[in-house]
């Protein structure tokens, strides 16, 4: 992984020195890239699972950052916006898996060693475990754009192609691959099972969004989240080994088609400007036609990974592709039932990679131009751009040929199986929570247990090695039909694509696959709206109802009760009650005064008059 | 020099006050120029920058290991025999970073207020009187010292905001002075509970308080006397944090402040209500502060989804930063409950996530609230979006900016930094401290901190947007003429920065500091479980 992230960075490294030429922002562009490169190798090298949740993130930035590079564009704006925030859904779940990780047993610890040993040797509740790696299988929903999280992956082409080339299609959304291989000990079948649908769903339903888009970007980011299902579906079948060779595998190829798509896009931009004509988008496919005879390098590396994609034999997609199908394929013959689903999906998928990714090549390269204009001004890239396309066009082949026909065999000469399998053997040796046959494993017998559970890979290495030619044969056979079906709509013209398309659109198929099934509306509708709704309204109760009308009118009330309160203090007590007093005392006084009118007679009266009251007084007593 | 480096560090402010009251008055005498009133700056950039000096001086001879009672720097005699009230003062673990914080923020709050221009005097005092309260509460061991520092940062806060504050000042003003007072009633009531109900002769010493406060067996209208101490504390302190639903003081009031003053609210006085908590609360009453603790992590969920929707919704930038803070004191809150945690991981990652959350949150608030300031400060408004009934209705409901990531390309970078700090972006100091958070929680309170987690994502979205929205997308010609930042933006910008990316790639110096501490704190609480 880490040869594969370095060698892909380096090349487009090499080749964005010419596409990105002349921009504004150039060294910034380069600094992003360092920083994707740096986060990227760092999630590769991380044993500590919060580790790779820090790198994780950091990925999510440089990706945030790469998208929306060209921020004057209000689209490109929104997409990294988009994809910064679908990746951190994902992230969320990723985050609780590590909680729920962390606390497992009584040894805490991040360390993916430490935490599969603990697994191994401890008894946990396989409902906790299973939803723990359903949760951290979430984060790599998010990053390898699977259904449901995929929206953010095809609006993320908004970004510079050569960073599209190894962010969203070779690198980056890999991750989310390379994670769920790394914690694929702790992952219990249940667990497995929900990641199998969940990447043969994804794999089937954006090969069908692929077959409509016009935008070649488009295609290829589809084309992407198609493969990149195929990966996630093989994890959850167990074939692991072959999920990680159509890792490497696929970031090789769609690498070098992003790079070549790239490169149709610079020829076609730098026409355009000659031409003075800022309308035309230049990634139409529709625009185009007939290049094959002005750029025939891009078209030769372009066919090759083509011809790798769709999964025709001495190509490397091939070897990978066959390797899954036979996986899954040997799924079914072992547990049967509903598991059938897998491995339609997967032959499905595959005969419609291999018919959208001819129809973006004769829609491209062959036919004539649609535009004489745009294809006279049109000239092959540059060196520095067609070596990265040559080099990696041909890592698509040579794959295939290094070592021995099939590298995921056992033994020396499965170089691949060897390479990998270095780092990877605790994983078939410590499988412990793989319960294949039984849900109430625990009341069995340790010893038994583990050897039972160990059979899972190992299970799944037999059956697809049993179901190898049976797929090998299917998947030849649909690759075929795909690319025959392709050539007489789009080569050779027999079929009418528009005929079709009304057939088709009596079951609104079209439209849907026109309009990826409306997922971006949909969320739109019952996700966003109401929640920014949501958001204002607890803005205004928070504001208007709370803070103004009930905090605010406690301040109300105490001013009120303080008016209030001042009456009764002023006008009752003060002037009432306490200048009361100084009323009665004066109107006393008022009153008193008379007595002392200077009279003798009168006072000699009153002391009379006291003295008898005073003398009845004292004789009672 | 130990024993009176905090005493220095509290009432050097204060000397500060004093001499630029003597050059005013020198002043007035006409024995000095003081018609330039720079020379108030400058006194209280050198007081600010000695006191600062003191503090890392301070970190550098702190023990972590020792206790405040052990430690050289504890300083303790009798003030008011009479009543039993100590002047006692002293560093230990959870004050250390905070009193860093605190006089970090109040060096560069300096710089910040440099263009200040109306009434410098009298700004400049109240901001170094504010300075002496803020280091005194979070030196403070003397429950009554405490109180009185607690109040006399009120004061000039007051002024500061109700002065010097954007229009809706007054009313702003009067809302925080009497929403806190409200709560330091409370917290006086819990104070003389405490004083007269702790068997062994009334004190107000926190440290004694520890061993006595546990046995007040008492009991008021029925409920008993500790849990209506703790409920009188708590809300004391919760208005601080602000916890929900005591918190519609603070988007206001940190609105209406200036620049300097936002700083200073959200990254130092905010957190004086949590340490009131750690200090006070969790110490005295154990007991009550477990059987307390999942409303503790029911308030904070509370706090980091509601002031993180109330962000979203907000189209003024610096409110939306307000609701922010409301968020992230969440994170506090969720950490600290994970105090209960039988297994001791989570209780320790809790409460040590909890303080640095604390010190994180001060540091990129103080650089959000500093960056919106030298934004508003050229363009004179803070619209993401202006409200519909704007005064100019050509302007209403249209993008207040738009494309400015292109025309200021070094101010765009720290906002960058400091919004992906905010939203806890890894290898950035918010995001340890949110994850230690919620993995305290999570031993604790799983339910809960899963609907917690969604504050990850709700954080993200309203920085997200309103980063697009200002700074993406075409450029708006009307802010052709706007300057990038200045030395003096930078140079409060970049200390701020470089310890959000040291902390988020090396915390370890942080939890040195509060690791032991929390250790104590957390044996002291754990046998009431």
């Amino acid at each position: 992984m880490l040869l594969v992230v370095s060698l892909v960075s380096f090349l487009v490294h090499l080749y964005s020195s010419e596409y990105m030429r002349g921009d504004s922002r150039f060294s910034r562009y380069y600094a992003y890239l360092g920083l994707f490169t740096f986060s990227m190798n760092g999630i590769v090298l991380a044993d500590s699972i919060t580790m790779i949740y820090i790198f994780w993130e950091l990925v999510g930035l440089s990706s945030y950052l790469i998208i929306g590079f060209w921020f004057e564009k209000t689209s490109a704006a929104s997409a990294s916006k988009k994809a910064f925030l679908t990746n951190r859904v994902g992230d969320i779940g990723m985050f609780i898996g590590i909680m729920m990780i962390y606390f497992v047993g009584d040894t805490h610890s991040f360390n993916l060693s430490d935490i599969i040993e603990k697994v191994k040797t401890t008894e946990i509740d396989s409902t906790y475990l299973t939803v723990a790696g359903i949760l951290l299988f979430m984060g790599a929903v998010g990053k390898s754009a699977q259904l449901p999280l995929h929206i953010w992956l095809p609006d993320a082409m908004a970004g510079p192609t050569p960073a599209s080339a190894m962010i969203h299609a070779a690198t980056m959304v890999a991750a989310g691959v390379y994670l769920t291989i790394r914690i694929f000990p702790i992952l219990t079948f249940d667990a497995l099972t929900y990641i199998a649908f969940t990447g043969a769903l994804t794999a089937l339903f954006a090969a069908i969004i692929a077959i409509t888009q016009n935008d070649i970007k488009k295609v290829l980011a589809y084309s992407t989240v198609s493969q990149l299902g195929y990966m996630v579906m093989a994890l959850g079948v167990g074939a692991y080994m072959a999920a990680f060779f159509h890792l490497v595998t696929h970031a090789m190829f769609k690498a070098c088609l992003f790079l070549a798509s790239g490169s149709v896009i610079h020829s076609m931009h730098h026409s355009l400007h000659e031409m003075h004509d800022h309308d035309t988008d230049p990634q139409d496919m529709r625009n185009m036609g007939g290049l094959k005879n002005k750029m025939p390098l891009t078209y030769f590396g372009m066919l090759i990974t083509t011809l790798a994609i769709a999964g025709v034999p001495f190509f490397s997609g091939f070897v990978s592709k066959d390797a899954i199908l036979a996986g899954v394929l040997g799924h079914y013959f072992e547990y049967g039932g509903m598991t059938i689903l897998l491995p339609i999906a997967g032959f499905g998928a595959a005969a419609i990679t291999a018919f959208y990714m001819f129809r973006l090549i004769f829609m491209t390269f062959h036919g004539k131009p649609k535009n004489e204009e745009i294809y006279k001004h049109l000239h092959e890239s540059p060196k520095v751009m067609t070596i990265p396309l040559i080099v990696l066009s041909l890592l698509s082949l040579a794959i295939f040929y290094t070592g021995t026909i099939n590298p995921l065999s056992d033994g020396s000469k499965g170089w691949f199986k060897k390479a990998v399998g270095k780092g990877y053997n605790y994983v078939i040796e410590v499988d412990s929570h793989n319960d294949v046959h039984d849900s109430q494993s625990d009341t069995h017998n340790q010893d038994e247990y583990y050897k039972k559970e160990i059979t899972f890979t190992e299970h799944a290495y037999h059956a697809a090695h049993d179901a190898h030619y049976t797929a090998m044969y299917l998947s030849l056979a649909v690759a075929f039909f795909g690319i025959a079906l392709s050539a007489l709509f789009y080569l050779f013209k027999k079929l009418n694509p528009e005929t079709f398309r009304k057939t088709f659109n009596i079951f609104k198929l079209y439209d849907l696959s026109k309009n990826k099934f409306y997922i971006d509306e949909i969320y739109s509708n019952i996700l966003y709206k109401p929640f920014m709704f949501w958001s204002y309204l607890c803005s205004k109760i928070d504001w208007d109802y709370y803070d103004q009308t009930f905090i605010d009118s406690i301040g109300k009330i105490t001013l009120f009760s303080s008016e209030k309160s001042v009456k009764v203090d002023y006008n009752w007590l003060d002037q009432k009650v306490v200048d009361g007093f100084g009323k009665l005392a004066n109107y006393s006084s008022l009153k008193m005064k008379k007595l002392q009118g200077g009279v003798v007679q009168a006072y000699i009266l009153g002391g009379l008059v006291a003295i008898i009251l005073i003398t009845l007084i004292v004789q009672q007593i | 020099m130990n024993s009176s480096i905090l005493s220095l560090l509290i009432f050097l402010p204060v000397m500060g006050v004093m001499g630029m009251l003597i050059v005013a008055l020198l002043g007035k005498q006409g024995l000095m120029k003081t018609e330039n009133k720079d020379v108030y700056k400058y006194i209280a950039l050198a007081v600010t920058g000695v006191q600062m000096l003191l503090a890392f001086f301070l970190y550098a001879n702190f023990d972590p290991t020792l206790s405040v009672t052990q430690s050289p720097f504890t300083v303790q005699f009798d003030w008011i025999p009479s009543f039993n009230i100590e002047y006692y003062i002293g560093v230990d673990g959870l004050s250390m970073p905070m009193v860093i914080l605190a006089a970090l923020l109040s060096f560069l709050c300096i710089v910040i207020s440099w263009n200040v221009e109306k009434h410098v005097l009298g700004y400049f005092s109240l901001f170094l009187l504010l300075d002496a309260g803020m280091m005194g509460v979070f030196l403070s061991l003397d429950f009554f010292l405490f109180y009185i520092f607690w109040e006399v940062m009120l004061l000039p806060m007051y002024f500061l905001i109700g002065m010097w504050g954007g229009p809706q000042r007054h009313y702003a003003a009067i809302k925080f002075f009497l929403y806190t007072l409200f709560g330091s009633v409370f917290m006086l009531l819990g104070m003389l509970a405490l004083y007269f109900y702790a068997p062994g002769g009334n004190s107000f010493n926190l440290i004694q308080l520890i061993t006595q406060a546990p046995q007040i067996d008492a009991s008021l209208w029925g409920f008993d006397m500790r849990f209506l101490i703790w409920i009188a504390l708590f809300i004391g302190f919760a208005i601080k944090v602000p916890v929900f639903p005591f918190h519609t003081w603070l988007p206001l009031a940190h609105v209406e402040a200036p620049t300097a003053i936002s700083v200073i609210l959200a990254g130092v006085l905010l957190k004086m209500g949590t340490y009131g908590f750690l200090r006070i609360s969790y110490p005295l009453l154990p007991e009550e502060a477990v059987n307390f603790s999942f409303m503790m992590a029911l308030l904070g969920v509370i706090n980091i989804i509601w002031g993180a929707l109330n962000a979203i919704a907000q189209i003024d930038l610096k409110k939306m930063i307000a609701y922010s803070s409301v968020s992230h004191m969440g994170y506090v809150l969720l950490g600290m409950s994970g105090i209960v945690g039988t297994e001791s991981v989570g209780a320790e990652a809790g409460m040590n996530g909890a303080v640095m959350q604390m010190f994180n949150h001060g540091t990129i608030t103080a650089m959000l609230f500093t960056l919106v300031g030298v934004l508003y400060d050229q363009a004179h408004h803070r619209w993401i979006v202006y409200p519909m009934d704007y005064k100019d209705p050509e302007l209403a409901g249209k993008l207040g900016f738009g494309g400015l990531a292109s025309k200021l390309p070094i101010f765009n970078g720290f906002i960058v930094l400091a919004f992906f700090a905010g939203l806890g972006l890894p290898a950035l100091s918010g995001f340890i401290s949110e994850a230690m958070c919620f993995i305290g929680g999570f031993g604790s309170f799983r339910v809960l901190t899963i609907i917690g987690t969604l504050g990850i994502l709700l954080n993200a979205i309203y920085f997200l947007r309103a980063y697009q929205r200002i700074f993406l997308g075409p450029f708006n010609e009307k802010y052709s003429d706007l300057k990038d930042m200045s030395f003096r933006d930078m140079a409060v910008i970049i200390p701020l920065a470089f310890l959000t990316l040291l902390f988020g790639v090396y915390p370890q110096p942080l939890l040195e500091i509060m690791r032991h501490s929390m250790s104590k704190l957390i044996l002291l609480v754990q046998p009431f479980i």
